[in-house]
Formats: C-alpha cells, sequence, structure tokens
C-alpha cells in the first residue's frame, strides 16, 4: 500500500469505519428498482452499473433515486449477506439515511471533491465517518 | 441534539427497550442531518408488506412484536402487495401470501391500523397548516407537505414505526421554513384538464429537477386542480422528481402569492410549459410491439370520484378481448362504489377491481407480466408509468378517455 494523496470530505456522515473496493457511477441509485434483492446484482437494464454485484463494496452514487421503499431494503440485503459497505452520495433523501442507520451501513452525503474524477471504479478506499473523509488507500 | 428530560429517560430504558431502540435510530439519523431537536408528530402512516421488506424486515416485525412493541401514535399502513381474494388469480405466491397474512398479524399487535391505502389523506386522514407528521409513501408526503401545508419527510418504514412508538421525528428537512420555500418558477400556460396531463406536466417538471429539496412554484394556472388533479400532480412529481413538495400560486396554503411562495428566496429557474410541451409528453410514448392488452388505472389508488368517472365511462361497455383491466382503490372506497353500484358496473364491464393494492407493488408482477403477454401497460397514471418499469413494461401514459377506449377497443392509438 502506498500513500496517496486524494481524500474527500463529506458533508454528513453514519455509521462504522470500512474499507473496500470502489464502484463509481455516475447514475442515481434505488435499492428497489435498480437491484435485484436476491443476488445482489444491479439489474436495471440500461443502468451504468448493470451487471456490477455491489455486495461488500463501497458504492458512490452521484444523487440517490425511488421513494420511501429503500427504507426496508438495505436491512433485508444485509440480513441476506449482500449489502455494500458503505453508501457514498453526492446528494441523498431521507429514506436512504434513515434505512442505512436502520441496517447498521455506513452512508455519507455531499463531497468536497468530485469522486468521478479522483476515485476509479476497483480503487481500494477507507471511509471514516467519525472524521466525514474518504481516502484513497490504493489504485487498481 | 437538545433531548428533553423525557427525552433523555427513554434512551434510559424508562419506555422500555423497543422506544429506546427506536429514539435511538431517530437520533442517528437527526445527528447526521444536524437536526437540533425532536417534535412532536400526531399521525403516521407507513410502508411495510412483504415484498418491500423482505423476509429481514418480517423478522424484524416478528422480535417487536414478541417484545410487545407498541405503536401509541395513530399509524395507518400503505396500500400492500396482496388482494388476498386474487391470489389464486393472479398467479401469485401463496407462501409470499402466508407471510403477508403473518407480518399484518405482527403489525395489529403492535396496535398499527392496517389500512392498505396510498390515500389516507382522502380517505383517512386530513393534516392541518403547521401540523407534524411522519408519512410514507412519497405521493402521501408530497400531498400533505403542499395541500394541507402539514409538515413531514419521506419516512420510510422503520422510521414511520420509530415515530409511532416514540411520538416525534428529528427535526430537519421539511419540518424547517427555510427547506419549505419554493425553489424554481413554472409558468403553466396550458388550461389542463385530464389526470394525465397534470401527471404529464409533472414528468416534465420532476425529470429535469431531481432533489429531495427542488420546491417548484406553479404559476399561471388557468384552471385550479380539483383534489385528484392534485393527487395525480404531486405523486408524480415525488416520483419523477423525488420531490417532497411544490407550491401553486392561489391554490395551495403557503402560496397565496409568488413571493409568499418563495419566502423571501430568489428562484434559482423559471421554466414555461405549453400545450404543446404537455402534447410532446403523450407524442413520446412507443408502443413496442402494436398490443394493448394492459390497462391500469392505479399509482395512486382511485378515490370514489375516480371510480364514479370509470364507472360512466366503461358502462355498457365491454373489455376487449384478451385485454386486462386493473383498478384500485381503498377497501373504504371500494364499499361506497358498491353501495352505489360503480363497481358493478366496472366489474359488468370485465374491468378487475383489486383492493388494497397497487399495482406496481403486487408480488409476482414481473412474472405475471409474461405469463400474461403484456409488453405495454398503458395508463392515465404518470406516476405508475415510471414506476412499474421495474418490472420490465414499456409503458404508456394516456389520458383517462383513452385509456378506457383503448381497453374496450383493444386498438392503441
Amino acid at each position: 500500500m502506498r500513500k496517496s494523496p486524494v481524500t474527500i470530505r463529506v458533508d454528513r456522515a453514519f455509521g462504522p469505519v470500512v474499507e473496500g473496493e470502489a464502484v463509481v457511477s455516475d447514475e442515481g441509485f434505488s435499492p428497489r428498482y435498480d437491484l435485484d434483492r436476491w443476488s445482489g446484482v444491479i439489474t436495471k437494464p440500461g443502468h451504468q452499473l448493470e451487471g456490477v454485484n455491489i455486495r461488500d463494496k463501497i458504492l458512490f452514487f452521484p444523487t440517490a433515486k425511488g421513494g420511501i421503499a429503500a427504507g426496508w431494503a438495505f436491512y433485508d440485503i444485509k440480513a441476506k449477506g449482500i449489502a455494500p459497505k458503505a453508501l457514498i452520495f453526492g446528494v441523498t433523501n431521507p429514506v436512504m439515511v434513515q434505512g442505512a442507520v436502520f441496517a447498521n451501513l455506513t452512508i455519507t452525503e455531499g463531497w468536497s471533491r468530485d469522486p468521478r474524477k479522483c476515485i476509479r471504479t476497483g480503487d481500494i478506499v477507507r471511509v471514516d465517518p467519525g472524521v466525514k473523509t474518504i481516502r484513497l488507500l490504493e489504485r487498481a | 441534539m437538545r433531548l428533553t428530560a423525557e427525552e433523555r429517560g427513554m434512551l434510559r430504558g424508562a419506555r422500555g427497550d423497543t422506544v429506546r431502540r427506536a429514539l435511538e435510530l431517530q437520533l442517528e439519523v437527526g445527528k447526521f442531518y444536524g437536526a437540533r431537536r425532536f417534535v412532536p408528530v400526531t399521525n403516521v402512516h407507513m410502508m411495510g408488506d412483504i415484498e418491500v421488506m423482505g423476509d429481514g424486515g418480517l423478522d424484524h416485525l416478528r422480535r417487536l412484536a414478541k417484545d410487545k412493541a407498541r405503536c401509541e401514535i395513530p399509524i395507518t399502513t400503505n396500500a400492500r402487495c396482496f388482494d388476498f381474494a386474487h391470489v389464486e388469480r393472479l398467479g401469485q405466491d401463496a407462501a409470499e401470501a402466508a407471510k403477508e397474512h403473518e407480518l399484518i398479524g405482527c403489525l395489529r399487535r403492535m396496535n398499527v391500523m392496517t389500512t392498505d391505502t396510498c390515500i389516507n389523506y382522502q380517505t383517512l386522514y386530513q393534516p392541518r397548516l403547521g401540523e407534524r407528521l411522519a408519512w410514507g409513501d412519497t405521493g402521501t408526503v408530497i400531498w400533505a407537505n403542499s395541500v394541507c401545508g402539514a409538515r413531514t419527510n419521506f419516512e420510510s418504514g422503520p422510521a414511520a414505526m420509530a415515530a409511532a412508538m416514540t411520538g416525534r421525528v428529528p427535526e430537519y428537512g421539511y419540518h424547517l421554513d427555510r427547506h419549505r420555500r419554493g425553489t424554481f418558477v413554472v409558468e403553466v400556460a396550458a388550461a389542463l384538464d385530464d389526470y394525465a396531463e397534470w401527471g404529464a406536466l409533472a414528468k416534465r417538471v420532476g425529470e429535469s429537477h431531481q432533489s429531495y429539496y427542488a420546491v417548484p412554484v406553479f404559476t399561471g394556472i388557468k384552471r385550479a386542480p380539483t383534489a385528484d388533479q392534485l393527487k395525480h400532480l404531486g405523486a408524480s412529481l415525488a416520483s419523477y422528481g423525488s420531490m417532497a413538495m411544490f407550491h401553486m400560486v392561489g391554490v395551495t396554503p403557503e402560496a397565496s402569492t409568488l413571493a409568499a411562495a418563495l419566502g423571501g428566496s430568489r428562484p434559482k429557474e423559471k421554466m414555461r410549459i405549453t400545450r404543446a410541451d404537455i402534447d410532446r409528453v403523450f407524442a413520446g410514448y412507443r408502443n413496442l410491439d402494436g398490443s394493448c392488452n394492459f390497462v391500469v388505472f392505479s399509482g395512486p389508488q382511485q378515490s370514489l370520484l375516480e371510480m364514479k368517472l370509470l364507472s360512466e365511462l366503461f358502462d355498457g361497455r365491454r373489455v376487449h378481448a384478451g385485454t386486462t383491466v386493473f383498478v384500485t382503490t381503498a377497501n373504504g372506497v371500494l364499499a361506497a362504489a358498491r353501495a352505489l353500484g360503480y363497481a358493478q358496473t366496472l366489474e359488468a364491464a370485465g374491468v378487475t377491481i383489486l383492493e388494497g393494492v397497487c399495482v406496481y407493488i403486487l408480488q409476482n408482477l414481473t412474472r405475471m407480466r409474461a405469463a400474461n403477454g403484456w409488453t405495454n401497460m398503458i395508463s392515465n397514471s404518470a406516476k405508475i408509468v415510471n414506476t412499474i418499469t421495474a418490472h420490465k413494461f414499456n409503458t404508456i401514459l394516456r389520458r383517462t378517455r383513452d385509456c378506457v377506449d383503448i381497453a374496450c377497443t383493444g386498438v392503441f392509438r
């Protein structure tokens, strides 16, 4: 592991410190409409991440999509063992936050640098909600 | 967050372990958003059905019911994924239906009113200006904030149940004046009539401004909308834009004037919607294979006035052979529609009325679609035209009369 200067500050954060493989998306996310909640694979036809398995990943999305249903979905996929390690949003909505807190999943909102410009899918990153930062640990 | 003595006591377990855990969940959400305090709520509406909760959610409910968790604030439930009278006919899974039965039992033991409706604001509870709520289902939230001037965020199932147990919510988002101000202005330069036209307006506005904190202010309204037209406008704004509030100058309670709706802030943008824009929405749908054998009046459930209109439009006609027409409504509305004969007229025409559900959350819908050869879904609801695409339908928005004509003739137009 080599030192990297890439650090993103986030505005709001909840959950445990996690490290894992990043998946960076240009498109928003709904756990109800984009995700197969039995396999953990994004199955929405035409979604930028179609075919990607989100299990144990650290997911970067610019926005949240979808309605109230997401509140139960994270808990359900965590119980099934297919949850991601963290959800990193540019802008999210309360349902995602309530659902992540309920499932004890790390979630953040707002970023000081656009991750699409400094983090690539496959990079290893560390999310520390206590100090509201995301750090690049290792390039893919 | 600043906590009262009562709230500190709840966190120590003074009202039991389930209330402590509920307040801890709410405290974390409040801290995330920088809420300064909790505020009391008087009414809660939650989404909880087996399709959305999954086995993990059902296990959670079982534990809560076993621990004698109890909701203290009146709490009602949203549309669910089974009408038990139609499970077999629709080819739904009996095992999942049994879980839904169990889930309903758990909720009732916890003092939840299992009302199964997404139009609680038309059938169950009409909040007043400034009243604080914890409502789930985005369509109910945008109605409460916009049409009633009540205050609620999107509250998902676990968060709504927590609010009903603790009697409060963290004060952030739409509980605060600063988030309720209009953020952009939409001049409506067309007189809109059919529900689908109000939904089309919302599609134009919502798709291009997706944000929970975007609050459109509609001006220039030539014909003030009815309750059902506002319902379709709001549900579609929430669906396409993830929005929780709108203003309509001269119509909604916090928008007596444009200045009042903007609350002293400057709008970020002004857009204008013309008749041509609305027509372009309808022209934008494509029929993939020429079929039109699935027509839906749902999402949100139909009010009694919508049931009456549909019964008039279907009266004396017959649904085309091979076509399925679903109408969904709430149990109270259906009882009235039966008493008034509207339901019988619809059923005589071959329409299937489903109670307490919404079509896009029906359990097993994807397989139902394949088994019945439904490629296209035609509806007058812009919301369901958006949400049901998750089940890989091609969807087409049409005005109410056109939907009925398509259903009865089998001819797409």
